[in-house]
Formats: C-alpha cells, structure tokens, sequence
C-alpha cells in the first residue's frame, strides 16, 4: 500500500491510528547549479519511526536541514500540528520541538558533556552558569539513555558511539518531539547499534517522532514505521515498513534502470602483463594503536579497472592517501612501473603518473572561487607556459577538448565553477586529473552526490579510459557499483583486504560477507581510536 | 582592463559571461570611485588637477602603491603582512647605517664602504629575509600569519631603533671619496620629467600584475587562497608559494623604505610606522578578497590612487587632519560592504541562471 496520496493532507491522523505532527509540502530547494529537491512531500507521524531513504543526493540531507532549521526552502510550506511554520534558524526549530543529530557530529571536544548539553542555553543564576545543576540534569539524562558517564567528562575522551549519545542527551534535554537522525549508525558498533536501537524504541514509545535516515537497508526496516523514498530531490515513494520490503525500496530508490553502464566484455589486461601499479604489506598506524591499514597489497595493470569496497570505516580513502603521498608514517612498498615509490610528494606523484580524484569534492577537489577553465588547468600548467607565462590559446584548445570529450555542461569555460551541477563539477575534477595524463587515475567514491544521469556518465567516462590504457582504481561504498564496470574488486574491512573477485566471480552476498557488513565477530577494535 | 578589478587570472580565461551592466559597473567601483573623487577635487579646489600637484600626488600614491602590490600577493593566499610597516623602516635605516657608517667589521676596527646600487641590492635582500622569516614562521611553524608578521613587525622595528641606538641617520648624501654618492636621485630624480619613483611603481605594478595574471606561479597563488588542501593535492607546493609571496612582499617593502629614506635624504627609525594598514586598505578597495584567491593588481593600485587622491584632495580643501581620517575610514568600511553586496548579488545571478 502506498501512502503517497494521504501525504497531502493535514489530517491529523492517519493509518495505523499514528498521529501526524508535521507535514513538509511541496518543498522545492534551489543550489545554483541545481535543484536539491523539486516538489517533495513528506510525511512525519509521532511515535513512530519515519524512514527517509534515497540515494546520495537525492536530497534526504537537503530535506532534513530545511525541517530543522539549518536552510530554508525556495517554496513549500511545513505545518507542524497543522499550523504553517517557518524556521530561520536551529534555535527556533529547537524551540518547536525539532531536533537534529548531524551525520558529522555538532559537538565540542574540548568541553564537558553537561557544558555541550547545555551550550547557548546554560543554566544560570544571577548570570551565573550552574555547573552542579547542569550535571545533575545531565546524569539523569544520560541514566535514562543507559550510559551512566560522569557528566563532567570532556567530550574528546568519549568513543563515537557515546558522543552520539550525547547528542542524542542534548536533543533530549530541550524537549523534542520530533528528532532527525541522520545516519546515526554509520559510525559505530554492533553493540552501539544495538543500545541505539533500545533507545529509539523507548522514545518512540515516549511518543517521539523520529526521522531516521540511513543506507542500511536491512536496519531500515528492523526498526522502520514509515518509509518515505527520495530520488534525484524527488518524492519516488512512500509507505508502511510492513508492506514492504528490500527490493521494492532499491526498485523506488534506482527507478528504472537508467542506462545502466556497460561492462567491458574483453578487458584487455592479462595477467602475463607487468603491472603498472603494486603495493605490498601497506599499513598505516593508527594513532594511539592499531592501523588503519594493515598489510594490504593489490596490484593493478593498464587498461585494469579495478574497484575498491569497503563500508565507512574499512581504509578505502587511506588507502589512495597513502598512494598519494599523504601519510609519510605508513609503511611497506609501493612500485610505480617497477619503480619503488620513496618520499615523493604529491607532484613528485603526479608527474610519475598517478593522480587521486578526491571524494571530497567541494573541500578537496575544487577551487571555488576560480573558472571551470582555471580548474581542469590547475594541475598541469607547466605544459601551457611557453617562455615564462601561460599561453593562453594551449590552454583553451586543452580545455575545449576536455569540455567536449567529457561532455561538461557549461555555458563557457569561463563560468565560475560553483555554477555547475555536482555531476559536471565532478566532470571538471576528472578532466583536471586526465590533463596531467596519469598512468594510473584513483577515483575516490566518483559518483557521490550526483544524479543518477551523471552517475551512467562518469562510468562510461571510466570505460574508455581503460581502454585507452589508463589503470583505474576507484573506491566506492555502493554496492551495486561494483556490479557495473570493475573487471576486479577487492573488499577492504577495518583496513584488511578479506576478499578478491573477478567481475564474474561476484555476488552480492560475497562482497557484503567480506565487507563485513555488520560485524559478529568479538572484534575489540573500536571504530575510533580511545584516547 | 575593465574587469581585472576584482577577478581572477588571465584575460580570456576571465571574462564573465552574460553580466549585466549593473554587474559590470559594481565591478568597477574603485575605479568609479576614482574618477568621481578626481572630478570632485578638480571642481572643488582649482589648484587640484594641476600637472604639479597630479605628479605630487601620485608619488605620494607610489610609496604606498609599492608596498600594496605586495601585500596583494600575501593577500591572494588568504594570508596577511603586518611587518611590511617596519620592514619599511629597517631598510631606511640600514641605507642610511651603509652609507653614513658603512658595515662595521669590529674584529679588524674597519668598515666597507660599498656604492648606491650595491646598497640598494643589500637592502632589498634583506626585504626578502624579512619575508623569509615570516614564510617560515607561517609554513614550517604553523604559525598563524597574523601573529607571525606581528611579531616581526616588533622584531623589525627593533632592529631598526637599534641599528643607531634610536637616532635618526640625518644625511644620505654620501662621500664623494667614498663613492657612495647620488642616493638622493631614487627618491627625488627623474626620467622624462617624471619622477623615478613614479617609474618605479609602475614597473613593480607591471610585473606583479604579470605574474599575477600570465604565469604558472601567479595561478597558483589564486589556487593556494582559494582552496589550500584541494591545491595541495592538485601538485602544488602550498608552502613554496606562500613562502614567495611573503618574500614578495618584503622586497616591496624595502623598496618602498629606500624611497622614503632617499626622498628625506635621512633615515629616521620610526618611519613607516602604520604603513602596513595604507597597504591593506588599499588592497581591500581594490576589491581582494580578504579571504583570499579573488582580486587583481590593477585593483590594488587603483585602491592605493583612491587614497592618495583622498588625502591630497582633502589637504588642498584645507579638511582638519583628523576628519581625514575619519573619512579614510569610512571609504574603507563602505568598499568592504559593497564588496559583500557584490558577492551576494552573484550568488543570486547564479541562482536564477540555473
């Protein structure tokens, strides 16, 4: 059953005899460059877990930020117990009973855990802050969330698993009654998890709602109510978790198989040829015990395409910062063209041959304020300098042909880059990284935050650069990537390689066992260094 | 070069496209701004757009001017330069110790005499140590660029004080039998009947505006203030580049501190003092980003004849001392803001194109 039309309403219950405390209409959000969400309704029922699902940029962050506060919609209206409401900032969402857990946690280290609790709205006498008042109420909070910690503890001394709970403590402590989670799990433990659960029950049970956002399917709908699914900022589906089941939400989630990217039938690679690129025992320590790598080796050979899979957590970005030179600390042997790799910096690197599309886009990728031209020049301008200075016709025949062969949607190269789409800017940092012609392209989570067109493109884009003869590793957390172009993927978990498939060796089931996808293992390693 | 004054590198690599003109002409407020304060001046004093005081005036802008171009550099990178004040005095007077006492060697009881060019080389060199102590402090040490250039703006002014226990060299001319004669003619000399300071500037805009916009290395320095990680992993060397401009920067200051002591024909140790703020205010009207990787030469140096047309203009209108500040100030803070609203008004551009 589907319950996208009762979704309009401002009934003030609905199916399962849940009562409905806000609904968002119509919301539109406009980034220049794109739309965020177009049209989305979304429903939130008390006491009950309400699912918000969709693929990376489908606009479920977007979503969340505009219901508590952080951005405001370009149109649409939110009623919250029927009422239209406007939030123009975190405090008047806070005030209304909104509440926020941020995928990156909002807290400050260097302060206590009643001291973040209470932050901007201590409690004082005479303006002056109660420090023993505070605690005493943040004991009770913490009791009641099953984690007796001494108020008075700093919070950079907490594992990640606890300082979601403290967050979760702060939203508590100002009364919510509607609490968005956002990717809560992502980071912690199966223990964690499963406290985290008991906890959502019990607020539920309080009559909270709860807006849960996650990847974890299988969690979803362990403790999902409701399920709303976005797709490319748009509302793809909406109904009761019990109707409903795995499939159905990748079938709303994907919608009809967009061009699904070919797999290169004949990769040309054997495995007589020499590789271009080989690592052995890499391992990088990790501060304060423990490594973040561990013994890893993979080779990878011209016109290879071979992709890395891994949950949050398992290396895959420390692996290709290793690579690139980033961690001086990390040992064991890496040969480029059987040449050993030894303290080279990053252009040392480059001009060897390899270079990393980084995952951040907007903080690693990306000069915000220059042109689209000025960036896809960036990282090779020696080859346009005749004399002393740049010429400025080598640059522009560079950068035409690399507007026209990735097909980058830009009025001119002149544009400022920020004006782009994600998948366009995302274009843009590939075309940067294929003008100082590397021997081996890493591509970190390439298609992250990009619609699903561009998603096709960016594949097809790595397609023929391996026919060209590039070596392409890249690493993604999806798991239907690598069912696409890899001809070979290798699993990485807590910084170990724990399995190698060539592409038609693969199965679902083998790369999430391997991945470890959620581990039962009594593995004592903390998913965050205890200080 | 309408809309160098305040984007990035390179003319055709720069040209917006589709801007209204209400864009265009915000662009161009300092320049705006430049000729609407010429033309106030020229109608409100007859004495103001005279060929004497037009020369006056820009050799007064060209001392500033110089400094500014520096600054533009450390500026583009997000960073700031507060020594270049002091650094303007340390090399006044090491000019005047060189000429007057020449370098002392103790240990032999003698001094080197060395001749004009050779001591202008020497102070420019130590311009450039200035500014290699301070891309140190802000790359090796980690220093915030703010501290660091703080702290050699007292270190500087020291040394400074100290090169003559505090007392001003009072004559530059020099010793005809030690052929260190003609330092005055930087200061007061010219070429073509233009004075050589005049000259000098604009060779120094010339070229800074050159590296700035044509080369590898001035896009780079746009690069490193726009994003530092992503640059860093694009293969530039971040540290190298903040460590150039910094040096940049000193060697400006230098220059700048050789005028000055040439024009006064003396070096006093205070001189210089608060210098490094007429840099960066006119930096900032010039339309650079404080934050760094948006902004022009040719910006800067319009900023810096905003000024001297202000305070040239404001003397011969015979406005107190102190309201000249007052009004300094505010054209400050007013380009500032409209800086912001130009800002905005892109993202909204932006906004409605996509």
């Amino acid at each position: 059953m589907s319950l996208t039309d009762q979704s309009h309403s401002t009934d003030q219950t609905a199916v399962n005899g849940d009562r409905v405390v806000l609904v968002a209409e119509k919301i539109t959000k406009r980034y220049p460059g794109t739309v965020a969400l177009d049209q989305v309704d979304f429903t939130v029922y008390a006491g009950s877990v309400n699912v918000l699902i969709g693929e990376n940029g489908a606009g479920k962050s977007t979503l969340m930020k505009i219901l508590a506060g952080v951005e405001r919609a370009t149109s649409g209206r939110l009623l919250l117990d029927g009422t239209p409401v406007e939030f123009r900032s975190t405090r008047e969402a806070a005030q209304a009973g909104i509440g926020i857990i941020f995928q990156e946690l909002n807290l400050y280290p260097n302060l206590s855990i009643s001291e973040n609790i209470f932050v901007a709205r201590e409690l004082t006498r005479g303006g002056v802050v109660q420090h023993r008042a505070q605690e005493h109420v943040t004991s009770e909070l913490l009791n009641r969330l099953e984690q007796p910690l001494n108020p008075a503890t700093l919070v950079r001394e907490l594992r990640m698993g606890q300082q979601q709970i403290v967050e979760i403590a702060k939203a508590l402590s100002q009364n919510v009654r509607i609490l968005i989670m956002d990717e809560p799990t992502s980071a912690l433990t199966a223990a964690e998890t499963e406290a985290l659960f008991r906890i959502i029950a019990d607020l539920r049970a309080h009559g909270v709602a709860i807006i849960y956002i996650s990847h974890k399917l299988e969690e979803l709908l362990t403790i999902g109510d409701y399920v709303t699914v976005l797709r490319d900022g748009k509302l793809a589906a909406a109904s009761l978790a019990q109707a409903i089941n795995i499939a159905w939400i990748i079938e709303k989630m994907v919608g009809r198989n967009v061009n699904a990217p070919r797999h290169r039938t004949q990769p040309k690679a054997t495995t007589a040829d020499r590789p271009v690129l080989e690592v052995r025992n890499l391992s990088l320590p990790r501060a304060g015990g423990g490594f973040t790598l561990e013994n890893v080796s993979l080779t990878l050979r011209r016109g290879e395409i071979l992709a890395i899979f891994g949950l949050m957590g398992a290396g895959r970005t420390e692996l290709f910062e290793c690579l690139m030179g980033q961690h001086p600390e990390a040992s064991g042997e890496i040969r480029l063209d059987d040449r050993k790799l030894r303290n080279e910096t990053i252009r040392g690197r480059i001009d060897l041959g390899m270079m990393l599309v980084p995952e951040d886009r907007q903080r690693l990728g990306l000069i915000q304020k220059l042109s689209v031209a000025q960036n896809i020049t960036l990282a090779s301008l020696r080859r346009f300098v005749t004399s002393f200075w740049l010429s400025e016709r080598l640059e522009l025949r560079e950068i035409n042909a690399m507007i026209r062969n990735l097909s980058i949607k830009t009025q001119n190269p002149q544009q400022p880059i920020t004006s782009l789409s994600g998948g366009n800017q995302q274009k843009v940092v590939i075309a940067k990284s294929l003008l100082t012609e590397p021997q081996v392209l890493m591509l970190d989570e390439p298609t992250r935050g990009i619609d699903v067109g561009a998603k096709a493109e960016i594949f097809e884009i790595m397609n023929q650069l391996a026919e060209k003869g590039f070596a392409i590793l890249f690493v993604s957390s999806e798991l239907p990537e690598m069912f696409t172009i890899p001809d070979r993927v290798i699993v990485l978990s807590k910084g170990r390689v724990t399995g190698e498939f060539l592409h038609d060796q693969l199965s679902e089931e083998a790369l999430v066992r391997a991945a470890g996808a959620r581990p039962q293992t009594e593995d004592p390693v903390p998913t965050q260094p205890s200080t | 070069m309408p809309t160098t004054l305040t984007s990035p590198a390179g003319s055709a690599l720069r040209k917006p496209s589709g801007l209204s003109l209400g864009v265009l002409l915000f662009r161009l407020r300092a320049l705006i701004a430049l000729f609407v304060l010429l033309g106030i001046f020229s109608v409100l004093s007859p004495a103001f757009f005279t060929q004497q005081n037009l020369i006056i005036l820009v050799g007064q802008t060209a001392i500033n001017a110089i400094m500014a171009v520096g600054m533009t550099f450390v500026i583009l990178t997000g960073g700031i330069d507060l020594s270049v004040g002091s650094t303007v005095g340390l090399a006044a007077m090491i000019s005047g110790l060189l000429i007057d006492r020449g370098l002392p060697i103790p240990p032999l009881g003698v001094a080197i005499y060395f001749n004009i060019p050779m001591i202008i080389v020497l102070c420019l060199c130590l311009g450039l140590l200035v500014g290699a102590v301070n891309g140190l402090l802000i790359t090796r040490f980690n220093v915030a660029p703010f501290i660091a250039t703080l702290g050699t703006l007292y270190i500087a002014r020291g040394t400074a004080q100290l090169s003559n226990n505090g007392a001003t060299f009072p004559n530059l001319v020099g010793k005809p039998d030690l052929g260190n004669t003609g330092f005055p003619i930087l200061g007061s000399g010219n070429i073509l009947g233009i004075p050589i300071v005049i000259w000098i500037m604009f060779v120094f805009a010339a070229v800074a505006a050159f590296v700035a916009g044509k080369t590898p290395f001035g896009r780079q320095v746009y690069a490193v203030g726009g994003n530092e990680r992503a640059a860093e992993l694009s293969g530039i060397y971040v540290n190298r580049i903040k460590m150039s401009v910094y040096m940049i920067c000193g060697l400006c200051a230098s220059m700048t501190g050789l005028i000055t002591a040439s024009q006064l024909v003396a070096a006093h140790p205070a001189v210089g003092e608060s210098y490094e703020l007429n840099a960066i205010a006119a930096v900032v009207l010039g339309g650079t980003s404080l934050s760094g990787g948006r902004g022009a030469m040719w910006g800067t140096i319009v900023g810096a004849l905003v000024i001297g047309v202000l305070t040239n203009g404001l003397v011969l209108l015979g406005v107190q001392e102190f309201w000249k500040k007052v009004i300094t100030g505010l054209v400050i803070i007013l380009a500032v803001v409209l800086d912001q609203l130009q800002e905005r008004l892109q993202q909204r551009l932006a906004l409605n194109r996509s």
